[in-house]
C-alpha cells in the first residue's frame, strides 16, 4: 500500500485567496494511500521544504504530492528537497493549483472542488510512479561557431581561451564580417579595422581554433554534447598550403571590372581576389562565375581561355580542378552568429513581406546610397581612398542628406521594428562627413533619436553642436533627380515647415535584416526563427543567448538588430554558456524518456515514422553466435525529448514513456 | 472586344474632345463601347468630401445598371470617375455596413460584379494593336506622361500599375512611336476640381507641372483626365505669367495622341477644341510624316 | 458624455488615429501644405488630442485635394485622406462656422446639379456657384472661348432615373445641413 504525503500550498493569497486549502488537504488526506496531508503558507520556502523532508523521514513516505504553482516554477525545488530526504526525486510530483486553478477561476466553491480533483489526479498517478535514475550522456568538448563576424570571432576566442577547441565556419573568403567594412565606429570613432584585425589575427594564430573560410554548414545531426556537422568547403581553386599571399595573381587577372562585394558595389575587383588587404586568411579565391577560364570551360571551349594567374603563381598554388570538399566535425555545442544584411529599397525583394520605396526611386537614382556604401566611401581602404566623392561623377558633395528609418518602423514596407543602430551611425556619418568636407552641410531627417548606450546621447549632441549637422524631425515624402542634384521633399514637424532640399548626395539608413539563407540554416539546426528571419531566443528576458534547441546558442545581429558592444557582450555570454556545458564530462538529462521492450516489439517502426526528433534507431538483436534474430526499435536516450508520441502510436504497446506510462495516465484520468 | 462605357459629365461638355478622340480611336482598334444606360454623375470630389454614403451610393447605382446590362467591366475615361467608381466598388467589398445600407437604398439585388477599368489600363492591353496599326508613328516626339493623382492611387483601389513609378501611359506612348521623357511631376496633383473655388492654388500647382515638363524637354504633356486637361490647358494662360514658363505646352488626351499615330484626322479627334493650340505639335508630326514618306519614297 | 473624436472617426471609417506616430511624411508630400494653416499630420494630432472645436472650425480641412499622396506613403498604412473626408462630414453636420465660402459653394452647387439633372450641367454649375460664392466676375472672360470650342452646353438634359437619384440623395443626406 502506498504511503503518500500531500502538501497543499497557500502561495500567500495566490492560491488561498480562491481555494480553501485546508479543505483540499483534508479531502485528499482521506484518499486511500495518503498517510499525511497538510496545508502551509509557502511550501517553496525553507521551512516549507523542511516540512516535506520531515514527513518523508518520519512517516516513511514513498510518494510526495505538492499542490502549488506550476511545475515549471518549482518542480526542481521540491524534487531536490525529496532527494535530500532520501526519496527518489521522480516520486515527487506537483499538482498545479495556481495557474490551472486559483488564477483562472473566481468561484471559491468550484475552484476548491477542482483543486481537490487536480490533487486526486496526481495522487492516483503517483501510485504507479517508479523510481528513475538520471541519464548521463558524454559531452564532446569542441564547439562550432557559425559566422566569422565580430560576434563569431569573440565567441570563438572566448571558448578557445577557455581551453577548448573551436571550429569557426565563415561563408565569405575572409572573416571580419560587416565590421571590417566600416570606417570608424561609434561612440569612440575608433578605426574599425584597427580594433578588429588584431582579433582576426588572434583567430588565425590560435592553436585551438580551426578556421574554415569560404565554407558553409551542409547538414547537422545529433544532439547536445554530440553534434555531427557536415561542412562544405567551397573550392577556392587555390591550395592554401602552398599559397603565401603574395598577391601577384590578382595583378595579372584580366577580369578587373567585377563589382566588389566588399565595397558594396562602389568599387571593382578581379576574378581571383582577396576581399580586402587585411583578410584572414590572406589567401585568394577564384570567383568562378566571373572568371574567364571557368566561363570558357563551362561553355565547353577546348583551349583554355585564360590561365594567367596560374602561370604567374610562383608557388604553383592555383588548381583549376579543385572541387568542393566536405568535412564532418564532431562538436558538443554550436553558436549561431551569422550577422545581418541591409534592407534594399529596390522594387524586387527577396521576401513577399517586403516592399521597396517607389517614392525614393526604388534605388535607381544615382548618388542615393545606403549606410554601408557610405562607410566604404569614408574608409581609407575604400574605392575613393577615404574621400567623400559621389558615385556618379566622383565630385565632392557639399550638401548630403541622411534619411533615418528606411524600411525600419515602416509597417507599410513590411518592417515594423527599429533597427537600433541607425540613429548612432547617422550621427557618426555626419561627423565623418564634416571632418572630411569642412564646408559641407549634413542634414538629417529623423523621427526619434535612439541613443541609449553609454556615451551615446552625448555623441549625437556632439554631431549637432560641434559638427553642425542639421537635424530635421520628419520623414521624407519623396526624392527625385533634378538636374545635377537630388530634390528631397521632407518636413520638419518641430517648426511645421515643409523642407525641400537639393542634395548632392543622399544616404539611406536602411534596416538591418537577417542574412539570406538563414531559414535553411535554422532548419538544419532545428532552431526557430521569426517572420523576419531573426533567430528566436529561448526566453526574451532571462535566456537571451540560448535557443529552444539544447546545445545551440545564438549571438549577435542574427537574433535582433544590435551594435558592436552588444554583439561582443552577447558573444561572450554565449561562450560562457558553452564553457559551462563543457565544464562537465557528462551531461545529466531528465530520465523522462521512452524505452522499448525489444522482446515485444513487432518491428513495425510506426514509432520511427512519428517521432519528431528522430530518436528511434533500428537495433539488430543477435543471438549468442552473432546471428540476426530480429530487428527491433530502440530509443536513443540522448535525443528523446519525452513527448510520448511513440507510446501513443505503438500498436503492440511495446514502448513506455517513463514518468508517463499508460498505467499512470489511466490511473490519473480515472480519478477525476 | 466589347467594354462598358461610363463617359462622366465632362466628356459631353468641357472635355468633348476626349470623347470624340476616344470614339475615333476605339473604332480604329475594333473596341466596342456600350454606354451604361441612363447613368448619373459619379459624385466626383464633392460627394466624397461631404457625405461618404452618397459617394458610394451614386456610383453603386451605375454599377447596378451595368450589371443589369450584363457588362463585365466598364471603362471610365475620366480619372476621377474611374477612381470614384473603383473606390465605391472597393468600399462595397470591404465594409459590410455600407454594403448593406447601399443595398437597401438601391432596393435591388446587387452582386458588385462589374470591374472598372481606366483608359490607361485598357489601351495598355492593346499596345500591340496600336503599334501594328500606327500608320503615322510619332517618331521623335517627346511626351511627358502625366498621371495626376487619381489614376494609380490609392494602391488597393487602382492596382493596375505601380503607385509611385507607373508606366502604363509610357507603354501606350511608346506604342504610338513617340518617346516618353523622364520627369518628376507625373503624380503631382493639378488641383483637381478646385479650379473654380481656389483658382490660385490650381495655377500654382499647374505651373510646377508645366515647368518640370519643359525642363525635361517634353513637347507635349499627355493626360488621362478632363480635370487635369482643363487645369493645364484652360488655365495655362494664367500659369505663363510673371513667374511662369512663358512657353506654350500642348496638353493632349492619350486618346488624341493614339489617334494621331493611327493616322486619324486631327479635327476628328477634336484637337481644335484645345485652349493651347497643338498646331505647332501637329506641324512637327506633319514634318515627321513627310520625312517618313520621303523615306518610303527613297 | 460626448464620445471622443478618435472614437467617432474609428466608428465611421474603421481607422484608428492612434496608429499615427506623427512622422510628418504626409505633410512633406502634401501639395497644399504651403497654404494650409493646419498641416495634414497636425490634423491627425488634433484628433489624437480630441481638440474637436479647434479642428472642426479650421478651414484647412477644406483645402485637402484628396490627391491620396499621404495615404499612399503613410508608413503605418493610415488613411489621412479618408479621415479628412470624415471630418468634413462631421463639420457639415455640426454647422461648423469656418467652412471657406467658395469651396463649400462649389460642393453645394455641384451636388445640386446632380440632384436636379442627374448629371452636372456645367453652365448651370458655374452659375449656381457664382451665386453662392459671390465670385460673379471670375472666369467670365472665358465664356466666349468655351462656347466657341463647343465646350459649354447651354441646355441641360435630365436623366430618366432622376427620381431614383433624388431618392438616393434623400436617404444619404437625411438630417443634414442642406447647405
Amino acid at each position: 500500500m502506498s504511503r503518500i504525503g500531500v502538501f497543499i500550498c497557500h502561495c500567500g493569497e495566490n492560491i488561498a485567496g480562491t481555494v480553501d486549502c485546508a479543505r483540499v488537504a483534508q479531502a485528499l488526506g482521506e484518499l486511500p494511500g495518503v498517510v499525511h496531508a497538510i496545508d502551509y503558507k509557502y511550501m517553496c520556502s525553507d521551512p516549507g521544504q523542511s516540512l516535506i523532508k520531515q514527513a518523508i523521514r518520519e512517516k516513511h513516505l514513498d510518494g510526495v504530492v505538492v499542490g502549488a504553482c506550476s511545475p515549471h516554477m518549482h518542480e526542481k525545488t521540491f524534487r531536490k528537497a525529496a532527494a535530500g530526504a532520501g526519496l527518489n526525486p521522480f516520486l515527487c510530483e506537483m499538482a498545479n493549483l495556481r495557474e490551472h486553478c486559483s488564477w483562472i477561476h473566481e468561484d471559491r466553491e468550484g475552484a476548491t472542488e477542482k483543486a481537490i480533483g487536480l490533487g486526486r489526479f496526481i495522487v492516483e498517478k503517483i501510485k504507479f510512479n517508479r523510481p528513475l535514475l538520471p541519464i548521463f550522456i558524454p559531452v564532446e568538448h569542441r564547439a562550432l561557431v557559425i559566422g566569422g563576424g565580430i560576434a563569431g570571432i569573440q565567441a570563438a576566442l572566448d571558448i578557445a581561451d577557455g581551453g577548448h577547441e573551436v571550429v569557426l565556419v565563415e561563408k565569405e573568403p575572409s572573416i571580419g564580417g560587416h565590421m571590417s567594412q566600416l570606417s570608424e565606429t561609434f561612440p569612440t570613432l575608433d578605426c574599425s579595422q584597427c580594433i578588429l584585425t588584431p582579433r582576426m589575427v588572434e583567430i588565425r594564430q590560435h592553436p585551438r581554433i580551426k578556421l574554415l573560410t569560404y565554407s558553409e554548414v551542409e547538414s547537422v545531426e545529433g544532439y547536445i554534447g554530440n553534434f555531427h556537422v557536415k561542412i562544405r568547403k567551397k573550392a577556392r581553386s587555390i591550395d592554401d598550403a602552398l599559397c603565401n599571399g603574395c598577391g601577384e595573381c590578382q595583378k595579372h587577372c584580366p577580369n578587373n571590372k567585377i563589382p566588389s562585394e566588399f565595397d558594396q558595389g562602389l568599387g571593382k575587383r578581379t576574378a581571383i581576389y582577396v576581399p580586402f588587404p587585411q583578410a584572414v586568411p590572406n589567401i585568394p579565391v577564384i570567383d568562378r562565375a566571373n572568371c574567364a577560364f571557368f566561363k570558357g570551360r563551362a561553355k565547353g571551349v577546348k583551349k583554355a581561355v585564360c590561365g594567367r594567374c596560374r602561370d604567374t603563381c610562383g608557388r604553383h598554388a592555383i588548381n583549376f580542378d579543385e572541387q568542393d570538399s566536405f568535412v564532418t566535425e564532431h562538436v558538443g555545442a554550436i553558436i549561431v552568429a551569422t550577422g545581418y544584411q541591409l534592407y534594399s529599397v529596390g522594387k524586387k525583394q527577396d521576401s513577399e513581406l517586403l516592399q521597396g520605396y517607389g517614392e525614393y526611386g526604388y534605388g535607381e537614382i544615382p548618388d542615393v546610397i545606403d549606410g554601408l556604401q557610405f562607410e566604404r566611401l569614408a574608409s581609407a581602404s575604400g574605392p575613393t581612398g577615404g574621400k567623400i566623392l559621389r558615385p556618379s561623377d566622383q565630385k565632392e558633395p557639399k550638401t548630403v542628406v541622411f534619411l533615418q528609418c528606411i524600411g525600419s518602423r515602416d509597417p507599410a514596407k513590411g518592417i515594423e521594428y527599429c533597427s537600433k543602430i541607425c540613429c548612432m551611425y547617422v550621427a557618426k556619418h555626419t561627423m565623418l562627413f564634416h571632418h572630411k568636407v569642412h564646408d559641407g552641410k549634413a542634414i538629417v531627417f529623423y523621427m526619434d533619436i535612439r541613443a541609449g548606450g553609454k556615451g551615446y546621447d552625448e555623441f549625437v549632441r556632439r554631431a549637432i553642436e560641434e559638427n553642425h549637422a542639421l537635424y530635421l524631425r520628419g520623414r521624407v515624402s519623396r526624392m527625385y533627380r533634378n538636374g545635377d542634384t537630388i530634390r528631397v521633399h521632407g518636413f520638419d514637424t518641430l517648426s511645421g515647415e515643409q523642407m525641400v532640399i537639393d542634395a548632392d548626395m543622399v544616404v539611406l539608413a536602411s534596416a538591418m535584416r537577417s542574412q539570406p539563407g538563414i531559414a535553411s540554416l535554422a532548419q538544419k539546426l532545428s532552431v526557430s526563427y521569426d517572420q523576419h528571419g531573426f533567430i528566436n531566443e529561448a526566453h526574451p528576458k532571462l535566456r537571451p543567448v540560448e535557443t529552444n534547441t539544447a546545445g545551440v546558442f545564438v549571438a549577435g545581429a542574427c537574433q535582433a538588430p544590435r551594435d558592436i558592444p552588444d554583439s561582443v557582450a552577447m558573444a561572450s555570454a554565449a561562450a560562457s554558456k558553452v564553457l559551462g556545458l563543457f565544464s562537465k564530462e557528462l551531461l545529466e538529462r531528465e530520465p523522462l524518456i521512452a524505452h522499448v521492450d525489444t522482446a515485444r516489439c513487432a518491428a513495425c517502426f510506426h514509432c520511427e515514422r512519428v517521432c519528431p526528433y528522430g530518436a528511434i534507431i533500428r537495433k539488430e538483436i543477435k543471438d549468442g553466435r552473432g546471428r540476426l534474430i530480429k530487428i527491433a526499435a530502440e530509443v536513443n536516450p540522448g535525443v528523446c525529448q519525452g513527448c510520448g508520441t511513440c507510446q501513443a502510436t505503438c500498436p503492440s504497446k511495446s514502448v513506455e514513456l517513463d514518468g508517463f506510462t499508460d498505467e499512470q495516465i489511466y490511473a490519473a484520468v480515472n480519478a477525476i | 472586344m466589347k467594354v462598358g462605357y461610363f463617359p462622366g459629365c465632362s466628356l459631353h461638355s468641357t472635355a468633348r474632345e476626349y470623347e470624340e478622340s476616344l470614339r475615333a480611336v476605339v473604332a480604329a482598334l475594333d473596341i466596342q463601347l456600350e454606354e451604361v444606360h441612363d447613368w448619373a454623375c459619379c459624385g466626383a470630389t464633392s460627394a466624397h468630401s461631404t457625405n461618404h454614403l452618397l459617394s458610394v451610393a451614386l456610383p453603386a447605382r451605375t454599377l447596378l445598371q451595368a450589371e443589369k446590362q450584363k457588362l463585365q467591366r466598364i471603362l471610365a475615361p475620366c480619372a476621377a470617375c474611374f477612381n470614384r467608381l473603383a473606390s465605391a466598388r472597393h468600399a462595397l467589398t470591404q465594409d459590410e455596413k455600407i454594403a448593406a445600407r447601399v443595398q437597401s437604398i438601391l432596393g435591388s439585388d446587387f452582386a458588385n460584379s462589374v470591374g472598372i477599368v481606366s483608359i490607361a489600363e485598357l489601351l495598355r492591353e492593346v499596345t500591340a494593336t496600336i503599334r501594328q496599326k500606327a500608320t503615322s508613328p510619332l517618331t521623335g516626339l517627346k511626351i511627358a506622361c502625366y498621371y495626376g493623382c487619381l489614376l494609380v492611387r490609392p494602391r488597393e483601389v487602382c492596382s493596375f500599375d505601380d503607385a509611385e513609378v507607373p508606366n502604363s501611359l509610357e507603354s501606350i506612348v511608346s506604342a504610338t512611336g513617340a518617346t516618353p521623357v523622364k520627369w518628376s511631376m507625373a503624380l503631382e496633383c493639378c488641383g483637381g476640381g478646385f479650379s473654380l473655388s481656389i483658382t490660385g492654388s490650381v495655377v500654382r500647382l499647374g505651373r510646377m507641372i508645366l515647368q518640370s515638363a519643359i525642363d525635361a524637354g517634353a513637347q507635349a504633356i499627355v493626360v488621362a483626365c478632363p480635370m487635369c486637361h482643363s487645369n493645364l490647358d484652360f488655365r495655362q494662360h494664367a500659369m505663363n505669367g510673371r513667374n511662369g514658363a512663358g512657353k506654350s505646352m500642348p496638353i493632349m488626351f492619350i486618346s488624341e495622341l493614339v489617334g494621331l499615330s493611327l493616322g486619324l484626322d486631327p479635327a476628328q479627334l477634336g484637337l481644335d477644341r484645345h485652349f493651347v493650340s497643338p498646331s505647332l505639335l501637329l506641324d512637327q508630326i506633319g514634318a515627321v510624316k513627310t520625312a517618313q514618306n520621303r523615306g518610303e519614297g527613297a | 458624455m460626448q464620445p471622443s473624436l478618435l472614437h467617432e472617426i474609428r466608428e465611421s471609417t474603421g481607422l484608428d488615429a492612434t496608429h499615427c506616430y506623427q512622422c510628418g511624411k504626409c505633410s512633406a508630400g502634401c501639395p497644399m501644405a504651403p497654404e494650409m494653416k493646419l498641416k495634414t499630420h497636425e490634423i491627425i494630432r488634433l484628433i489624437q488630442l480630441d481638440l474637436r472645436e479647434k479642428l472642426l472650425a479650421n478651414e484647412s480641412l477644406w483645402m485637402c485635394l484628396t490627391c491620396e499622396t499621404c495615404t499612399t506613403r503613410c508608413p503605418n498604412e493610415f488613411d489621412p485622406a479618408a479621415v479628412i473626408d470624415a471630418l468634413r462630414e462631421i463639420a457639415l453636420k455640426k454647422h461648423a462656422v469656418r467652412i471657406p465660402r467658395k469651396i463649400l459653394a462649389f460642393h453645394s452647387a455641384f451636388l445640386d446639379q446632380i440632384r436636379t439633372h442627374g448629371r452636372v450641367f456645367e453652365f448651370g454649375l458655374v452659375a449656381s456657384y457664382k451665386l453662392r460664392s459671390g465670385a460673379i466676375f471670375a472666369d467670365v472672360a472665358a465664356v466666349p472661348g468655351m462656347l466657341a470650342r463647343g465646350k459649354l452646353a447651354l441646355a441641360p438634359k435630365r436623366i430618366e432615373g432622376i427620381d431614383e437619384v433624388r431618392r438616393i440623395f434623400g436617404e444619404c443626406m437625411a438630417g443634414e445641413d442642406k447647405r
